[in-house]
């Protein structure tokens, strides 16, 4: 299949080279270890996974953020709160200033020693991301295995009780929907209004925002895409749906992304592949460079047209 | 060829415009407003046609609606009941005929 290079496709919209904007958020990939091992999963994570980012990584990563006047921090992984060292890092990007964002995947909160997190989160002011790829058991089980929805609604339930997601409380408690197979999300806006009458009719659930993410051909996507049988109708579908507002919008273009081991890259998806930061700009922590790395040269695929189909797709939801 | 119906025929649909350009692109302008949010929103008219897709039992129609339902929101749930409602729609339709059959039995019978 013949698929129009998304650097075409960019340069068409008068986008070519794509270039960082500033860096505002440090993505920070704490690990790929995770308690589940869900279908679509970019990352591969799971509970044998061993890459998983050292205090002395984490320290290079203070000294970036005490070094500049990048205001956020979002952390993920695999499930973050994993790494033996989540606690400490989140309270040092704390004490900084920053405002911290964690992607949680819900369940963790309801494994043993994992309990007091939700608490944790609440004391620091963390906003809470949390994966709920839809509000049906079954759809939610199909994805990331059985037995998470009714885990998930138990944290949510627990993390609503400590103010998270209730209107006037300051906790921020955000969902994430992605499609369970290979087609487009829906309208964030008409999903989210789905989602709010739903959780609360259902389960009682409050939150405060729907993100809807696309799934990317990359990682396990990539590989259900391919065993499926559905890798070319759906890339056609995505590079048919190209959107210049939503390449504009990227999420590259004014985050960074930091792996496990220190390495740099335009964002999560391009971390999976191995696609370092380039161009000239430091590609590791320790040759730090925020002058160059902000405005760098983002370094695209064929995998970018996920972010820029439809109504755009980012690690905020959609874009236009 | 080998069938009447191929998957890959649904993305040359638009290559039907080559004998007729411009009942073509009446037809597309109107069909892309049929389909706009208005007094139905876009998740509605989506449902409205993957059941009439069933009805008139078009392949092309149920591949292409059914992605769209999913992609406008819908779930399997609802999907199934549109389905029973173009079902239920086809199945009364031939049952009230019936009363045709019963007219004509009238008529003739004694």
């Amino acid at each position: 299949m013949q698929l129009k290079p998304f650097e075409k496709a960019i340069a068409e919209s008068n986008l070519y080279p794509l270039t960082s904007t500033g860096i505002s958020t440090l993505q920070v990939n704490v690990g790929r270890l995770c308690n589940q091992a869900c279908r679509h999963c970019h990352v591969e994570a799971g509970p044998n996974r061993k890459e998983v980012m050292s205090k002395e990584t984490m320290e290079l990563c203070l000294d970036i953020l005490r070094n500049s006047d990048i205001s956020t921090v979002d952390i993920t992984g695999g499930a973050p709160e994993m790494n033996p060292n989540f606690i400490w890092f989140v309270e040092e990007c704390v004490k900084l200033g920053r405002y911290v964002m964690v992607r949680s995947n819900l369940t963790i909160l309801t494994e043993t020693g994992y309990e007091g997190i939700p608490e944790f989160f609440a004391e620091n002011q963390v906003e809470v991301i949390a994966s709920l790829p839809y509000y049906m058991e079954q759809n939610t089980d199909s994805q990331r295995g059985k037995g998470v929805f009714q885990k998930s609604v138990a944290a949510l339930k627990k993390l609503n009780a400590l103010g998270y997601g209730i209107e006037g409380c300051g906790l921020i408690l955000n969902l994430v929907f992605n499609p369970g197979g290979a087609f487009l999300p829906p309208s964030q806006k008409a999903l989210e209004a789905d989602y709010k009458r739903e959780m609360q009719k259902r389960y009682g659930i409050s939150f405060n925002n729907l993100f809807t993410i696309t799934n990317l051909p990359v990682g396990r996507f990539l590989a259900y895409l391919n065993s499926s049988g559905n890798f070319e109708m759906y890339m056609g579908k995505l590079v048919a749906s190209y959107n210049p507002s939503a390449a504009t919008n990227v999420m590259c273009r004014n985050i960074l992304s930091v792996g496990w081991d220190g390495t740099l890259y335009d964002c999560d998806f391009n971390q999976m592949l191995g696609l370092s930061v380039n161009h000239g700009a430091p590609t590791h922590l320790k040759e730090f460079d925020l002058s160059s790395l902000s405005k760098r040269q983002i370094v695209t695929g064929i995998h970018c047209y996920g972010c820029t189909a439809g109504a755009g797709s980012s690690c905020g939801g959609a874009t236009t | 060829m080998k069938t009447y119906y191929s998957p890959e025929d649904l993305s040359k649909f638009p290559t039907i415009g080559e004998g007729a350009p411009e009942l073509w692109k009446k037809f597309s302008e109107w069909y892309g407003a049929v389909f706009a949010e208005g007094a139905l929103t876009e998740r509605e008219k989506a449902l409205i046609a993957l059941a009439v897709a069933h009805a008139v039992q078009c392949p092309y129609c149920i591949d292409a609606y059914t992605q769209t339902c999913l992609e406008k929101g819908s779930n399997k749930e609802q999907m199934t009941e549109a389905v029973h409602v173009a079902a239920a729609i086809r199945g009364g339709a031939s049952l009230v005929h019936g009363i045709q059959m019963k007219n004509v039995i009238e008529k003739i019978s004694m």
